[in-house]
């Protein structure tokens, strides 16, 4: 690796680190794609910090691009807060029209003498393989500071960005945290411009925050993994830019983000799509197998233990099964050791299987009663809300409940079995 | 500064544009998908690019497939990582299409160099060029672009006035809509596809910055100066068309951006109509704001002087009483202005007195103040120390029906709560 490639390295790196973490907190608080606008708002500062200055400054460029951005921020709000003007629209126009105005002074400029030397092209494309020693010691700076102040204003930028109403409430100033937030992400963009360019800026902002929010439900955890996706998304997407020709930094830098978004938006624990969709599918199992239970037990009450085997068919009149899906919930069931099947065709419970029916049947009942005697529900409609609730209600939930209708007197104590269910089925009360 | 026939071209490519796109937009704006509108515009640039390594060429129909899936894919992706993922809405938006215009420009630097889509066209277009491709169709020789961009026009007020009814319920109840027996998600689609379609034939000439702007502020201009859908539609075009003319004249006067000063115009005139629009703008806002300030404290002045009559008998308000009740200031001494000058008050030796007119309008401003009082200690149980500052505020809005009515919920009583007399009608 020679000397370049390691600074425009060290400067992505760097550059994702300070992108995600501020990024985070636009995300948090829905306005990712404020980022996207001020992007493009400080772009006619750009300009104007060149007319001024006639050369290429930094310092210039950023205090133009803050004040231009600023500018556009609070357009934004205004029309928000004062029009009829939803944020949607006002973004837009903010965005398109600042960019716009930008484009006129960037094609000025370049017309006049000189002008060609202000590189400001390169802020509306990016050109990350033009990234010097200077630049990188700029985006470190920047990169320092962010992390710097995120880290002293932690507490405040918290309360802020879960609940403006009660950081208000708490004596803060939200107005200056507000402004310290939007000049934060203004440095990163004015840092990040040169490298990535307007539209891919947004990226950078967006992508780390959105792809760690996957992974955690803690803000400095999530600080912290954006910024490792930052960092890493720098990394690759440099490194594979050097490696392969015809893959310009920029956007290669922003594909690496997306394909990190999609493998956290799938595979991340618990928020994960592919978690939700497991566990959605182990609560469809249970339902399905407790369901089946119940039903075989309502079947062969009163003596469950003595009742000749059922067929799947025999369900079917209970539940508002197929005699497919009945199968198959008998199947799955024998799988999982709880009926055993006589001839093929009929099947009882196991001992296992008895005790878990007993056990469902008891907690269904239980709540069945709990509601008619404590929510005053007609005995008829108890069934169906028990259905929804019986399957998520926890041990701690049942013993509690059992206790207060023992006491209560409406539940028989010590009883081996449940008693016999409160909405009987001959007054219309199907068992679905 | 004259026109020259090549400027005349550039200025009616981009009114096409213009009222295509604000034609659209006004839906975009009305149904806050503005953003939506931006994502696609720069997201189907891998469309393109795609649909030219499939097709080999330029041609239209291809450009247009693509660029139509593209967007389609736009918004699908967007809802859904949104829905699924839970993902807060923008954020999934951001992803997406900032994905997508990587992902088109790393395929533009591979398989499309040789053709003029380049990145910087993308982003600002090159309308000053549109004369230099000259087509010669029924007769007519005009920019190729322009054509294109005609059929475009066409198709989108086709479109508008096919679908006028089904877009304008969608826009406005989406459950309507849905009760109507109208599907929202398939008007949704089909507006999407045509916001990808008009952008795709704008984007060579205007490029995609200027589509937002173009799709989003005219739209937006218009919501601010009419309640109503068909007039709005006929704002937007209007603007548009004036976008095109005025920003062309302008970057040729400047030399510089035609795309930039198009969208610069867009905004100039938003922001014209930000501030004079007669009923949403700023100063109309400001205005009425102050008038109602200026009644309200006039009022004020006449329950004062009632009361003070109520209590001191024909003993004029001193102007020094006056600033300690109402406070000094402009508001105030405008209002003892207004009062003289309608007659109910005037100035005696010993004071501000009120004439009879006067004394007329400031018994009616007691009575329902009072009336007021009784009903909210009456109805709500409101302790005595709560019952002012409420009536302080209603007493400006009441009118004589409600008045009556209020009357009738208090029986008719002729003493508030704290004892005063409640004067009669």
């Amino acid at each position: 690796m020679d000397y370049n490639t390691g600074v425009v390295l060290i400067g992505t790196c760097l550059l994702g680190i300070a992108a995600g973490v501020i990024g985070s907190f636009a995300v948090l608080r829905r306005r990712a794609l404020m980022g996207d606008a001020l992007a493009h708002a400080a772009l006619p500062g750009i300009c104007v910090a060149f007319l001024i200055i006639g050369e290429r400054h930094f310092a210039g460029f950023l205090l133009g691009a803050l004040v231009s951005g600023s500018l556009g921020v609070g357009i934004v709000t205004l029309l928000r807060h004062s029009t009829r003007i939803k944020e949607d629209a006002a973004i837009g126009i903010v965005l398109s029209v600042f960019f716009g105005g930008g484009i006129v002074l960037s094609s000025t400029i370049q017309h006049m003498p000189g002008g060609n030397r202000s590189g400001l092209d390169t802020y509306i494309f990016g050109k990350t393989a033009a990234m010097v020693r200077q630049d990188v010691m700029i985006i470190g700076g920047v990169c320092v500071f962010i992390l710097a102040v995120s880290m002293l204003l932690y507490k405040e930028f918290k309360a802020l960005s879960f609940d403006r109403e009660y950081a208000s409430a708490q004596g803060l100033p939200v107005l200056a945290l507000d402004f310290a937030m939007m000049t934060l992400l203004v440095l990163v963009t004015v840092a990040g411009l040169p490298a990535v360019g307007v539209v891919l800026m947004a990226a950078m902002l967006i992508i780390p925050g959105a792809a760690a929010r996957f992974w955690t439900d803690r803000l400095h955890w999530m600080l912290m993994i954006a910024a490792f996706i930052g960092a890493l998304t720098g990394l690759f997407g440099t490194m594979m830019s050097a490696r392969y020709a015809g893959l310009p930094a920029g956007p290669i830098i922003v594909l690496v983000g997306a394909s990190m978004f999609v493998a956290s938006m799938l595979f991340a624990p618990r928020r994960g799509i592919v978690a939700r969709v497991l566990s959605r599918r182990r609560l469809e199992v249970r339902t399905m197998r407790q369901n089946l239970l119940r039903t075989m037990y309502e079947l062969a009450e009163p003596d469950p233990a003595a009742k000749p085997p059922v067929t799947p068919v025999e369900l079917t009149s209970r539940r508002a099964w197929s005699v497919v899906q009945a199968r198959r919930a008998l199947e799955r069931a024998q799988a999982a050791g709880m009926v055993e099947s006589v001839d093929g065709m009929r099947y009882r419970f196991t001992e296992a299987g008895l005790e878990e029916a007993v056990c469902v049947v008891r907690t269904h009942r239980l709540w069945e009663v709990f509601l008619i005697e404590e929510a005053h529900v007609a005995a008829d409609h108890v069934d169906r809300d028990a259905d929804s609730i019986e399957h998520v209600l926890g041990a701690e939930e049942v013993r509690h409940l059992e206790r207060r209708l023992v006491e209560m007197g409406r539940w028989p104590k010590e009883a081996p079995l449940p008693p016999p269910s409160p909405h009987g089925w001959a007054n219309g009360g199907d068992a679905t | 500064m004259t026109l020259t026939p090549d400027d005349i071209w550039v200025m009616l490519v981009g009114s096409l544009v213009n009222v295509s796109c604000g034609l659209l937009g006004c839906y975009l704006v009305l149904r806050r998908l503005s953003l939506l509108g931006d994502a696609i515009s720069h997201a189907i640039l891998p469309g393109l690019v795609v649909a030219f390594m499939l097709s080999g060429s330029r041609a239209i129909v291809p450009m247009f497939i693509g660029a139509m899936i593209v967007g389609l894919l736009t918004a699908f992706l967007s809802q859904t990582i949104h829905r699924i993922a839970k993902v807060p809405e923008d954020a999934s938006m951001g992803v997406v299409f900032t994905s997508l215009f990587a992902l088109g420009v790393i395929l533009i630097n591979n398989v499309a160099r040789d053709v003029d889509l380049d990145p910087g066209c993308v982003l600002y277009g090159l309308i000053e060029y549109v004369p230099f491709d000259m087509q010669m169709h029924f007769g007519i020789e005009a920019p190729r672009a322009a054509w294109l961009l005609a059929i475009v026009m066409v198709a989108v007020i086709v479109f508008i006035a096919l679908l006028y009814k089904e877009l304008k319920i969608v826009s406005f109840d989406a459950q309507l809509a849905c009760t109507l027996g109208i599907s929202a998600t398939i008007v949704h689609y089909l507006l999407m596809a045509m916001v990808a379609a008009t952008t795709v034939a704008a984007f060579e000439s205007v490029g995609s910055i200027l589509v937002v702007a173009m799709l989003i502020t005219p739209g937006a201009t218009a919501h601010l100066l009419t309640d109503r859908l068909g007039r709005m539609l006929v704002i937007a075009a209007v603007h548009g068309i004036l976008s095109a003319v005025f920003g062309t004249a302008l970057a040729i006067y400047w030399n510089t951006s035609v795309a930039g000063m198009m969208s610069v115009v867009a905004g100039g005139q938003f922001g014209l109509a930000l501030i004079l629009a007669p009923r949403y703008g700023l100063v109309s806002k400001w205005v009425h704001r102050t008038l109602l300030t200026l009644r309200i404290v006039r009022e004020d002045v006449l329950a004062l002087l009632y009361r003070w009559h109520e209590s001191f008998g024909e003993r004029g308000l001193s102007g020094v009483e006056l600033v300690r009740a109402i406070g000094g200031g402009v508001t105030s001494r405008l209002a003892v202005i207004g009062l003289r000058r309608l007659k109910l008050v005037r100035i005696g030796a010993e004071g501000l007195k009120l004439t009879p007119a006067g004394m007329e309008r400031a018994r009616t401003l007691v009575r329902s103040h009072r009336l007021w009082e009784a009903y909210l200690a009456k109805h709500f149980n409101l302790p005595l120390d709560h019952l002012h500052e409420p009536a302080e505020r209603v007493e400006h809005f009441v009118t004589p029906s409600m008045r009556a009515r209020i009357a009738e919920h208090v029986g008719d009583a002729d003493i508030d709560p704290h004892g005063k007399r409640i004067p009669p009608s």
